[in-house]
């Protein structure tokens, strides 16, 4: 049984449509990333599940039973928000106990599992302090662990994450993962960072202008993205646009201007229906940039000038102008970056490649 | 100078205007105050320069003052009780409603662009025999002749709170605002009623605004003249309309010099109290 299930959610704030016609299911013991940039319906959509929102169309089922009309403080829900919204006038070991209060828990037992919430998510002294007296990370985890004593039916993050700093935001990345496995509890994640979905999902839901644009694994969404939208919004693509020549095999014969003619299998373009415009993607780390001219015996290689290096240490960013158009390439550096004006024999294989249906209209 | 040297001074420097206001137009003043309480009038009606106890021993013995200045203090307290019984609900109205709080702010603040004195006579001309609450019960014949509303405790409580509502809602308004809304949103999320949560979170976190309303509702309260002077009857004159009698109509300026410091000593020594046992310094523990 799916532990969140939305059918037909719609979300209208006056004139404004926040979320268009919905319909989501999240299995249960799921990690779900709802991911997309500001004001694309992530947020509203965790709200309504929450219950802090209400739908105005659709129906909202937590563990089946219908929820539309349920107050929020009888969803059992754990919510864990971007500025924690810890209670500062109460002690951590308060704080997580909370909840527990009103699920009728002894005294004694209360005191056990807010032990064992610390010790989870391994703070395991700071019960009697005072949220203020915590880092930022700290008191995240604190948050986590008052959500997650009350063993709720769904864990919800609304960008728990983004409040911290880089190095903090990865190691709680890695703890998150840590407890949501221990625990296995059904868990939506909001975030606008596509490497903390791909980290962590094992769905992920990409929305954009209120709609969702993709629903798959990590690894699906960002191979086989399945609009421009996805395509660009997770990691650097290059897209550019392209003729379809042939698709009745296997395989998919593009013509892709100043590159060639390349063969990319049918799977990776699903969506392909016809001959004709079309527009062809490749990811920048999947293009490979080399000095010597070999051609290889797969994909097409051609020329290309560095016009920009974004030196990233391990990585450099190219932008390399190919005929018409500038790439992007991201490649490891071998000793040293490429410098502005070589010119180098730009590669890449149709395996690697993606194409998305070209403007109709 | 160097530079520490330089940082150093400049608080200095930038209070020194506000500094010097307060030394001349409060310090200094009320440093005469206390030399004229030490003075004494005499029967041809000049003051008498010296170091007598005189006022101080009829301001601290005499039964008048002491229960005058009770009553002037449970009037306070009622005055701040029924301010923050009323104006909390007002505040969080405001603080939590969305999009036209300018508006409503700005209605709150209306009032403070009438004089405090006009505000208070106006509660005649509604109040009174020939008032408007009077004309309208005649007029529609719930009573044969008017009811004599004014003049009572009642409606010195009522012209106070009058007076006093605003400041109480906005320093509860103050502090509302600057409570995390998501943290009533958390509570709910882990079982609580919206009543819980605005009990368990909301209402202690907000109590700093609302002591700090509650102190000025209280002080200002105890030491108004005017609204007992308008609204009031004859018992129910407090403490700052003895000041008021002895300074402006008996010119005994000695007397009421005493009369207001020991008025200033008992509302300090409370004020010191609260904040040692309510104050903010307490309920900011936790807040680190």
């Amino acid at each position: 049984m799916s532990a969140v299930t939305l059918t037909d959610i719609v979300k209208r704030f006056g004139s404004f449509t926040a979320l268009h016609q919905t319909s989501l299911e999240i299995p249960e013991g799921n990690f779900v990333t709802l991911l997309g940039p500001s004001g694309c319906g992530k947020t509203t959509t965790l709200r309504m599940i929450a219950g802090l929102l209400d739908p105005t169309e659709g129906e909202i089922k937590i563990k089946g039973k219908r929820m539309n009309d349920v107050p929020i403080h009888k969803r059992n829900l754990g919510l864990v928000f971007q500025n924690y919204a810890l209670f500062p006038h109460k002690t951590v070991a308060e704080n997580i106990a909370f909840g527990l209060k009103y699920r009728g828990v002894s005294k004694a037992d209360a005191e056990e599992k807010v032990k064992t919430a610390l010790d989870l998510v391994q703070l395991p002294h700071v019960g009697d302090r005072y949220p203020k007296a915590l880092s930022g990370g700290q008191q995240q985890r604190i948050a986590l662990a008052r959500a997650i004593v009350i063993e709720p039916d769904v864990l919800l993050l609304d960008e728990p994450l983004s409040a911290l700093d880089a190095n903090l935001r990865e190691d709680m990345r890695v703890e998150l993962k840590r407890i949501q496995h221990r625990i296995g509890v059904t868990t939506v994640f909001v975030t606008h960072d596509q490497s903390e979905a791909l980290a962590l999902s094992d769905h992920v839901v990409v929305m954009s202008n209120g709609r969702v644009e993709q629903i798959g694994a990590p690894e699906e969404v960002y191979n086989t993205p399945a609009s421009e939208f996805v395509a660009s919004f997770l990691g650097t693509s290059n897209i550019l646009p392209a003729q379809c020549l042939d698709l009745d095999g296997t395989e998919v014969s593009l013509d892709v201007p100043d590159l060639g003619r390349l063969s990319i299998p049918k799977s990776r373009a699903p969506k392909l229906d016809r001959k004709g415009p079309v527009k062809f993607v490749v990811r920048a780390e999947k293009v490979t940039l080399s000095t010597d001219g070999s051609a290889s015996q797969d994909g097409i290689t051609t020329k290309g000038t560095i016009e920009a290096v974004d030196y990233q240490g391990q990585a450099a960013r190219y932008f390399v102008r190919v005929g018409a158009h500038q790439m992007q390439v991201i490649n490891m550096i071998d000793q040293h970056p490429f410098a502005e004006g070589d010119t180098v024999s730009v590669h890449l294989r149709g395996r690697d490649c993606t194409a998305l249906p070209g403007n109709q209209e | 100078m160097s530079v520490e040297a330089r940082e150093a001074r400049q608080p200095w420097i930038l209070l020194s205007p506000a500094l010097t206001a307060v030394a001349l137009l409060l310090f200094v003043p009320l440093l005469f105050i206390v030399v004229y309480s030490f003075w004494l009038r005499t029967a041809t009606g000049a003051d008498q320069v010296g170091f007598f106890l005189d006022n101080w021993r009829e301001a601290l013995s005499d039964a008048f003052y002491r229960d005058i200045l009770l009553y002037t203090l449970k009037i306070g307290v009622i005055t701040t009780v029924v301010c923050a019984l009323m104006g909390y609900p007002a505040a969080y109205f405001i603080a939590r409603s969305k999009g036209n709080k300018a508006i409503l702010l700005l209605l709150l603040m209306l009032p403070f662009w009438i004089s405090y004195i006009i505000r208070t006579m106006s509660w005649i001309n509604i109040l009174g025999v020939s008032g408007a609450l009077n004309s309208t019960l005649l007029a529609i014949g719930l009573i044969d002749e008017p009811i004599q509303m004014l003049y009572n405790q009642a409606t010195v409580v009522l012209g106070l709170v009058h007076f006093l509502l605003p400041f109480m809602v906005l320093n509860v308004y103050v502090s509302l605002e600057g409570i995390d809304a998501s943290l009533e949103d958390a509570a709910c999320s882990l079982g609580a009623t919206r009543w819980n949560s605005f009990v368990e979170v909301t209402l202690p976190l907000s109590l700093p605004g609302l002591a700090a309303g509650g102190l000025l509702c209280f002080v200002l309260g105890c030491g108004t003249y005017i609204t007992p002077l308008v609204l009031g009857g004859p018992t129910d004159a407090m403490f700052a309309n003895l000041v008021y009698e002895a300074i402006i109509t008996q010119l005994d300026w000695p007397l009421g010099s005493a009369l207001s410091l020991m008025l200033l000593a008992v509302l300090g020594a409370l004020v010191l109290i609260y904040n040692k046992y309510l104050g903010m310094a307490q309920l900011m523990k936790g807040l680190g």
